[in-house]
């Protein structure tokens, strides 16, 4: 397939993305519906507006005001439909997908767009395990390459192989002397976080090398970074979380669910104090307490996935850039 | 004083770090999926030309660099400064050796130049694209050679040495491009 390259001269209401490749997401659409409808994953779809968002310090919802009945009260845009896809599995959904488009402010660049495809999808009584072999076989169906391999290594082992380090025991000295060994410097180094050392050390040194000529699942987590998994505690404590990467872009991030309703609060009280300490007041959004709600009623034990779609597109054509994919990207809406 | 969030980065922004200005080049945004967002840049410190990458928390600020770029006209060296005119405002300013730089070798009264100055002082001069010279020593050619095949150097009233066909000879001026440091054409109009 042939990619015209961008034009400046072009006219702005041009789309951005070629038509081919257009017609290569429709494809891959009906691909994944068609994986779903097989295995029996029922297709929902959610509320894009809610007057609650997500707590996460690491995540930006936009905002608008909803003006209805005697009322003009504030709703946040989803960043993914985790919260109301988990109080449809309470309430007895059963295995169900959505393809929702969903939205996060501030984050753009070459694999960012402020708002962007997920699929997410949810496996009641599956363990996360099993669940990995499914995005494998997701995997195949949607990029059409039935003989696509996969590999599995644990965060710990993937620190402790390829940067000699582990983040379970060593301390940000030696995250430190690593990110200085490979030439990184800079303001952020100063003041980081024992996660926000792991993040840094994983996305400019560990990322660009996963998923090469095959699937790599990154699993078991530090349990501070849980964010909606389960954490077990041996033989030591990790969050039962996974990551997916093809040709060094992350694709896919899944959960051993958290049903805890206690400990789900728990978090997010936590997460809007950190917020809070961050000077992040007027932004702290609203917990979400039809979604704590559904968990108390009891959410069953499940496993579930997000994979962003124009991601896979890009790595199925082979283009760096997420524009490239994107009929009118941002700055062309 | 000014600063830039990481959210307005892009490429041209002028920045200081470390005491010195500097300009983006490139800007990465990176993140992991859940966790720490980064802004990977590379940026070259207007001073010493050097690129380097950095890293950044997304969501920091940095501050501004006071660096505008700006035409200026060439007057005079007093053998220690170099001395510009804003065509404008007839304002002057000095520039030294450093700033200077290569744009020595090219320059001569009159010619406009393009300065980037930090803090009102020159940083980098840049001279013209094109300039016109004098020829002030160089081999005399082979006659009837118009070919341009091989070459000869040449001296310019400046002090460069650029080369120039055969049949081109002192006393004549030619167009040079100061980028790439080779002759263009001989100059009519001089």
């Amino acid at each position: 397939m042939s990619h015209e390259p961008r034009r400046s001269d072009e006219p702005a209401w041009r789309p951005v993305a070629a038509l081919p490749v257009l017609r290569e997401r429709g494809t891959m659409l009906a691909r994944i519906r068609s994986f779903f409808a097989r295995v029996g994953v029922l297709e929902v779809e959610t509320p894009v507006l809610s007057p609650a968002a997500v707590t996460d310090p690491a995540l930006w919802s936009l905002a608008t005001t909803w003006h209805g009945p005697g009322v003009a009260t504030p709703v946040y845009l989803h960043t993914s439909p985790e919260f109301a896809m988990k109080r449809l599995l309470a309430a007895g959904s059963g295995p169900i997908y959505q393809l929702a488009r969903v939205f996060r402010d501030g984050e753009r660049g070459r694999l960012h767009h402020p708002e962007f495809t997920l699929l997410e999808w949810y496996r009641p009584g599956w363990d996360y395990r099993r669940l990995m072999d499914e995005v494998v076989e997701l995997l195949r169906a949607a990029l059409g390459r039935p003989a696509l391999t996969a590999e599995r290594l644990t965060y710990r082992d993937l620190f402790r192989e390829r940067l000699g380090i582990d983040p379970w025991t060593d301390d940000e000295r030696s995250f430190a002397t690593v990110a200085a060994a490979a030439g990184i410097g800079g303001p952020a180094l100063s003041n980081l976080s024992r996660d926000g050392w792991l993040d840094l050390l994983l996305s400019h040194l560990l990322e660009p090398g996963l998923g090469r000529g095959c699937l790599t699942f990154v699993h078991d987590y530090p349990p501070t970074q849980a964010a909606l998994a389960r954490c077990r505690q041996v033989p030591e404590p990790v969050a039962e979380r996974f990551e997916v990467y093809l040709e060094g872009l992350e694709l896919a991030n899944g959960f051993q669910e958290l049903t805890d309703a206690a400990e789900q609060l728990a978090r997010f009280e936590h997460d809007l104090a950190c917020r809070r300490r961050a000077g992040q007041e007027p932004g702290v959004p609203p917990i979400d307490t039809r979604f704590i709600a559904a968990l108390e009623a009891g959410l069953p034990d499940c496993s579930g996935v997000a994979l962003g779609i124009d991601r896979l597109l890009m790595c199925h054509l082979g283009v760096s850039h997420i524009d490239e994919v994107l009929a009118f990207p941002i700055e062309r809406a | 004083m000014a600063s830039y969030s990481t959210n307005e980065f892009r490429g041209g922004l002028k920045i200081m770090l470390d005491g010195d200005p500097y300009t983006i080049v490139e800007n990465e945004f990176v993140k992991p999926g859940k966790g720490q967002a980064f802004n990977r840049v590379r940026v070259r410190n207007l001073r010493t030309g050097r690129v380097v990458e950095k890293t950044f928390k997304s969501g920091e600020s940095v501050e501004a660099a006071d660096v505008v770029e700006t035409p200026m006209q060439y007057l005079y060296n007093d053998g220690e400064h170099w001395h510009f005119m804003d065509p404008a405002s007839y304002e002057q300013l000095t520039a030294d050796t450093a700033a200077v730089g290569e744009a020595a070798k090219w320059i001569k009264e009159q010619d406009v130049c393009n300065l980037t100055l930090w803090n009102g002082v020159p940083l980098i001069v840049e001279p013209p694209n094109f300039v016109v010279l004098a020829i002030v020593e160089t081999d005399p050619g082979v006659k009837g050679d118009t070919s341009g095949g091989g070459g000869k150097p040449a001296t310019l009233e400046t002090g460069a040495v650029v080369r120039v066909p055969l049949f081109v000879q002192i006393g004549e001026s030619i167009k040079v491009d100061t980028r790439t440091g080779a002759y263009v054409s001989r100059a009519k109009e001089e």
